[in-house]
């Protein structure tokens, strides 16, 4: 069944790429559709690009096993898009052409600009699309039973034909459907799912509750280090505003008020999403309960991660049709994401790199449209590459990897850009690289990569350890506690006594295990709160002491441009 | 009356509008970082608060937790609103002057 829904809409969107690919000559046309799409349908794109197959299965499935603490995780992702309004969508608009480097290479020196932006862009890029194919391929596995590689090939070998032949337009479209499915599949799962609990929440949560207890829905392991907090907000929030893919999307609409009306419509869209998810995360775990089986083993008895908890709810909502329709979407979401992420490294490489520095600007349209072809067939084959390189690796941080370097690299550099007069080159320059190197220094010396990568293994012995421990004593412990409540009082006090002894031992023992955990070298697991500081103060330290006249005169044009839209392309 | 871009650009208006934009923009981002990290820091500090319940089992986090998402949502619409009204006004005069 599946099978059948994939099947509907690879040829769907093969047509459509054949559609575009006829209207898909110059450059325009390639990187930014011909800056044809509306509002509301960038503001669907934008939407699609955004609510990756991960955000699907992986917040249902970490709320339906961790209840609370996943729907905390869920804002987290929203809070970006206001910002971007706020602070970049219609200067970025206005002053850019085909990338966010073209904003930053308005009026400084274009060669280095363009080689420090490309750096920048190309480590994010890179970072989410490893996580992207990684967690896809293992996705996919699991679906529909097909190997690893192979899964790694059909997603990239389609999405190189939507990208290769149907450029922006084709990938728009592929993105715009794929958000119609995915907002129309969940919210048909939650309706029907709520149908069970008289179309109110408040009644499931009342489930939740007598399945689980209160603690399903109050905050749990979350906000331990109020520093890591804050500096993951950050991150989330301002790494955005840095995401070349997102960026890449405001180039398609006509104007700045098509670039407002994108934002206003995406951030309703993926709102509504990460409002809904949870929903389904919680049903999940209720209505999957069997027999003498919550919800959560049955969820845990299929993958220990939860990634299936929404596949599973929507068989057993309506049977396998509706499954293999929700695994359909989860599957194009996937490729309409990597789509993007191609698009996204390709005008870098070709628009950036081989353009504007290796021909200095000078290059005819054919020219441009097959070193974009080019670049598009390279970034392609190397998503394929990392992501059968990273198998079975551990890959979650990637994604905070590439929101890191985007709010420190990118970010950064942008928004001075827009608004200082006395920016620089070398201020630009060093802002983006400190603000990569730093960000990417940091996570590697961090307890995400140093411990649960490169020390991966010590950690397990220690983990091990300290359950072996557990298992032996807990069960002392709680055979004591049985006996207090059938023995004398003389002898109660007596026994809890041993009781708080043994706690007391173990609590000890635990500390000295726990005391060869591997230590990690930077102590966030998020460094942007840092890295985007040093990224800021490089770029004013830098432009201070190497100023640019001949930048400054030209702000002038540049604020006509920003403000008033006169000029824009 | 036809003026340069340099006479715009100076010219009090222009300046009050760009003025104007980020003093909405940065206003509108800090209430946005209240909304998140205000949030947040309940988690970290005022666990007991979000556990008090309205109903049976809905409790004030969950209320928060979507509150946050639609608050943020809220003030995106009031940029809209104003962009939309107060901005674009000042930018199409601003446009007719010159040339």
């Amino acid at each position: 069944m599946a099978i059948l829904f994939f099947i509907i809409f690879i040829v769907l969107t093969l047509g459509i790429t054949y559609w575009a690919a006829k209207k898909t000559k110059t450059t325009s046309e390639f990187y930014a559709a011909g800056r044809s799409v509306t509002g509301f349908q960038n503001g669907l794109a934008l939407a699609g690009d955004y609510m990756s197959a991960a955000s699907f299965l992986g917040i249902a499935g970490m709320v339906a096993l961790n209840g609370y603490d996943g729907m905390i995780y869920a804002t987290g992702w929203l809070v970006g898009w206001p910002a971007l309004m706020f602070l970049i969508a219609e200067p970025l608009r206005n002053l850019g052409k085909y990338t966010f480097a073209d904003v930053v290479a308005f009026r400084l020196k274009q060669k280095p600009i363009r080689v420090a932006a490309a750096i920048g862009s190309i480590l994010t890029v890179l970072a989410y699309t490893i996580a992207q194919m990684v967690g896809s391929g293992n996705l996919i596995k699991l679906m529909f039973n097909i190997p690893y590689e192979t899964a790694e090939i059909i997603v990239g070998v389609v999405m190189l034909i939507y990208v290769l032949f149907g450029g922006m337009l084709a990938t728009t479209w592929v993105q715009i459907i794929k958000a119609v499915l995915l907002l129309g599949g969940v919210t048909l799962m939650a309706i029907i799912a709520l149908s069970k609990f008289g179309f109110n929440p408040g009644n499931l949560y009342v489930e939740v509750q007598k399945i689980y207890g209160t603690k399903m829905l109050e905050p749990g392991g979350l906000v331990t280090n109020p520093l890591d907090a804050f500096s993951l907000g950050l991150a989330l929030m301002l790494g955005l505003l840095g995401l070349p893919h997102i960026l890449m999307r405001f180039y398609t609409v006509p104007d700045a008020k098509e670039a407002r009306k994108s934002v206003i419509y995406a951030t309703s869209f993926i709102g509504y999403f990460y409002i809904i998810i949870p929903i389904v995360g919680f049903s999940a775990a209720v209505l999957l309960s069997k027999g003498g089986m919550t919800g959560q083993d049955v969820i845990k008895s299929i993958d220990k991660g939860g990634n299936m908890a929404a596949l599973q709810l929507a068989q057993e909502l309506a049977g396998d049709p509706f499954m293999g329709f929700i695994a359909a979407v989860a599957f194009a979401t996937i490729l309409a994401v990597v789509a993007g992420l191609t698009l996204a490294a390709a005008s870098t490489m070709a628009h950036d790199i081989y353009v504007n520095v290796i021909k200095h600007g000078h290059a005819d349209e054919a020219e441009q449209v097959k070193v974009a072809r080019t670049a598009t067939i390279i970034f392609g084959l190397v998503a394929i590459g990392l992501g059968i390189l990273f198998k079975g690796q551990n890959v979650a941080f990637m994604v905070g990897l590439a929101f890191a370097i985007a709010a420190s690299g990118n970010f950064p550099a942008l928004l001075l850009s827009i608004l200082w007069k006395r920016f620089s080159t070398a201020g630009a320059v060093a802002s983006i690289i400190v603000g990569a190197v730093t960000a990417t220094t940091l996570i590697i010396l961090s307890p995400t990569v140093w411990v649960d990568v490169f020390h991966a293994k010590e950690k397990a012995v220690v983990l091990k350890e300290v359950s072996d421990l557990e298992a032996k004593i807990k069960p002392q412990i709680e055979s004591l506690k049985k006996q207090v409540t059938t023995v004398s009082l003389a002898e109660k006090a007596n026994i809890e006594n041993q009781i708080k002894s043994l706690e007391e031992s173990l609590n000890l023992q635990k500390k000295e295990i726990m005391a060869k955990m591997p230590k990690a070298i930077f102590p966030l697991k998020n460094p942007a709160v840092f890295s985007m500081a040093l990224a800021f103060i490089a770029g004013w330290l830098f432009s201070i002491v190497a100023p640019e006249k001949e930048a400054e005169q030209k702000f002038e044009d540049e604020k006509l441009r920003t403000y008033l839209g006169i000029g824009a392309e | 009356m036809a003026k340069s871009v340099h006479e715009i650009v100076n010219s009090e208006k222009f300046k009050k509008l760009v003025a104007k934009r980020w003093a909405v923009s940065f206003f509108l981002t800090f209430l946005l970082f209240l909304f998140y990290y205000g949030y947040i820091g309940m988690i970290g500090y005022a666990k007991d608060v979000l556990k008090i319940k309205f109903g049976e089992a809905t409790n004030l986090g969950i209320i928060l937790g979507v509150g946050v998402i639609v608050g943020s949502w809220f003030l995106t619409v009031i940029y809209v609103l104003w962009a939309n009204n107060s901005y674009d006004k000042t930018v199409s005069e601003l446009k007719k002057e010159l040339k």
